[in-house]
């Protein structure tokens, strides 16, 4: 167990490894649905320390790497425009377009701006009156609340110079998609514990019950994720499907009513696409009719724009837990962090990229000889 | 995104009609929206996305949370250029 030193607790990592070894029975397949999960188990190496039989897929909790080719695209044409400030966090900039990204189009004299909150982006709008500040609105159901506080409060504001193009996704039409598929290899899943201090747990339990498989809401520390993966090898061997909660300390049932009122007010659900997954029902927000002025693709007209997608990538099997990122042919090679041909390698929370930074493909060149 | 940052509450004020405050990462003091988290008071840790304070948590955790990230070593949503990890 070469990780365990970097353990702030490696015995209570080793008793519940031993633990997780001690019930399993047979094998079993596990998915974690959060891109900093996914972190998680790569550097501190818990997929190595668990036994043969029990396999962790990635999910596809990386908001970055599954905003769709399409909404990408529409940020740059309306980045080009020379009266707009475009506004986004960090690392949208980065996310390989049809034709380059943002940071490239930054370079070539577009007005992109990084913003710590989409508050900022408001303000950007208060003190530009001449021009049209747009935020791109990303994420899941974590960073929701504060692009719904950042329209709601341009229209508190009365700034008319203000507009979001919106690309939520949410999780538990995903896990529903992946379980639906022909392909699903996944048996359990480690809930995302920060998506659910906002929404609370209740959703998850359609979905245990009709698909019949345990969910345990886990945090991102790796004694968190070891408790998650017990918890859940427990449930799968007694042959359970409920929703539980280790993660207690940080997640109410009931979530957050105060960002959940807020949500229902700004937003409406959707059909959303995620980048290499395809359209799944009811995934994702829009803007609610009553903020519809606020709605960048109403405001600037994008239907020039022309998707095209990386050939060779596999990035949505891999968003699917059907692959892992050492199965595909590109990773380490033509497709690297800096060079990313596909989702999963775009952002830091991808599950490629995951794999990259912590040395995986050198592994596969040691293996090659 | 989803990983959010432990901060410890230093004062709290009303901007714009809504409940903001100064919280200090580990000494980077930034401007959070305290909103969704309304009994948060100086002295208290939350957990914070983006710039919006979802939840208290304890000292204890928020500083087990800032190992964590140090570990991980993923891109900061402080970080100067704007990764939201």
């Amino acid at each position: 167990m070469k990780y365990l030193d970097e353990y702030r607790d490696p015995d209570a990592a080793i008793r519940l490894v031993r633990a997780i070894e001690a019930r399993l029975s047979r094998p079993w397949t596990i998915m974690e649905v959060c891109g900093g999960q996914t972190h998680t188990i790569v550097k501190f190496g818990i997929d190595r320390m668990l036994p043969e039989e029990l396999t962790l897929v990635h999910g596809p909790g990386c908001p970055v790497c599954v905003t769709a080719l399409e909404r990408i695209d529409r940020a740059h044409a309306i980045a080009s425009r020379p009266e707009v400030i475009f506004t986004s966090f960090g690392d949208m900039l980065r996310v390989p377009g049809s034709s380059g990204d943002l940071l490239e189009l930054k370079a070539r004299g577009a007005d992109v701006r990084i913003v710590y909150s989409p508050l900022d982006a408001v303000e950007l709008a208060a003190t530009n009156p001449k021009r049209e500040v747009v935020f791109f609105a990303v994420g899941f159901e974590t960073t929701a609340p504060a692009n719904a506080m950042a329209v709601r409060q341009a229209h508190r504001r009365g700034l008319t110079n203000f507009s979001v193009l919106v690309s939520h996704v949410l999780v538990p039409p995903a896990m529903t998609h992946i379980l639906q598929s022909p392909e699903n290899r996944v048996e359990g899943f480690l809930g995302p514990g920060h998506v659910c201090t906002v929404m609370g747990t209740e959703e998850y339990a359609p979905i245990a019950k009709s698909f019949g498989v345990p969910i345990e809401i886990t945090g991102f520390e790796p004694v968190d994720m070891l408790e998650g993966i017990l918890k859940c090898v427990e449930q799968l061997e007694a042959g359970t499907a409920e929703v539980r909660t280790p993660y207690r300390r940080v997640v109410r049932p009931e979530g957050n009513l105060s960002a959940k009122n807020l949500l229902s007010e700004v937003f409406e659900v959707c059909d959303r696409s995620w980048r290499g997954v395809g359209t799944i029902p009811k995934s994702g927000y829009r803007l609610a009719p009553e903020y519809r002025a606020y709605d960048a693709e109403r405001r600037f007209d994008t239907s020039e724009i022309a998707t095209r997608e990386s050939p060779g990538c596999i990035s949505g099997q891999i968003l699917k837990g059907v692959r892992k990122p050492i199965d595909c042919p590109l990773f380490g090679t033509d497709c690297t962090p800096r060079r990313p041909l596909g989702a999963t390698m775009v952002s830091a929370e991808g599950a490629c990229a995951a794999y990259y930074a912590y040395g995986r493909h050198l592994e596969l060149v040691d293996a090659a000889g | 995104m989803c990983l959010g940052i432990p901060g410890k509450v230093v004062e709290t004020f009303q901007e714009h009609d809504i409940l903001m405050g100064k919280v200090s990462f580990d000494g980077v003091v930034k401007k959070v929206c305290l909103e969704h988290v309304p009994d948060a008071a100086p002295g208290e840790y939350v957990l914070v996305h983006v710039g919006f304070a979802l939840s208290k948590i304890e000292e204890a955790q928020a500083r087990q949370v800032f190992e964590l990230l140090d570990a991980l070593e993923m891109p900061s949503e402080l970080d100067e250029s704007g990764d939201t990890g």
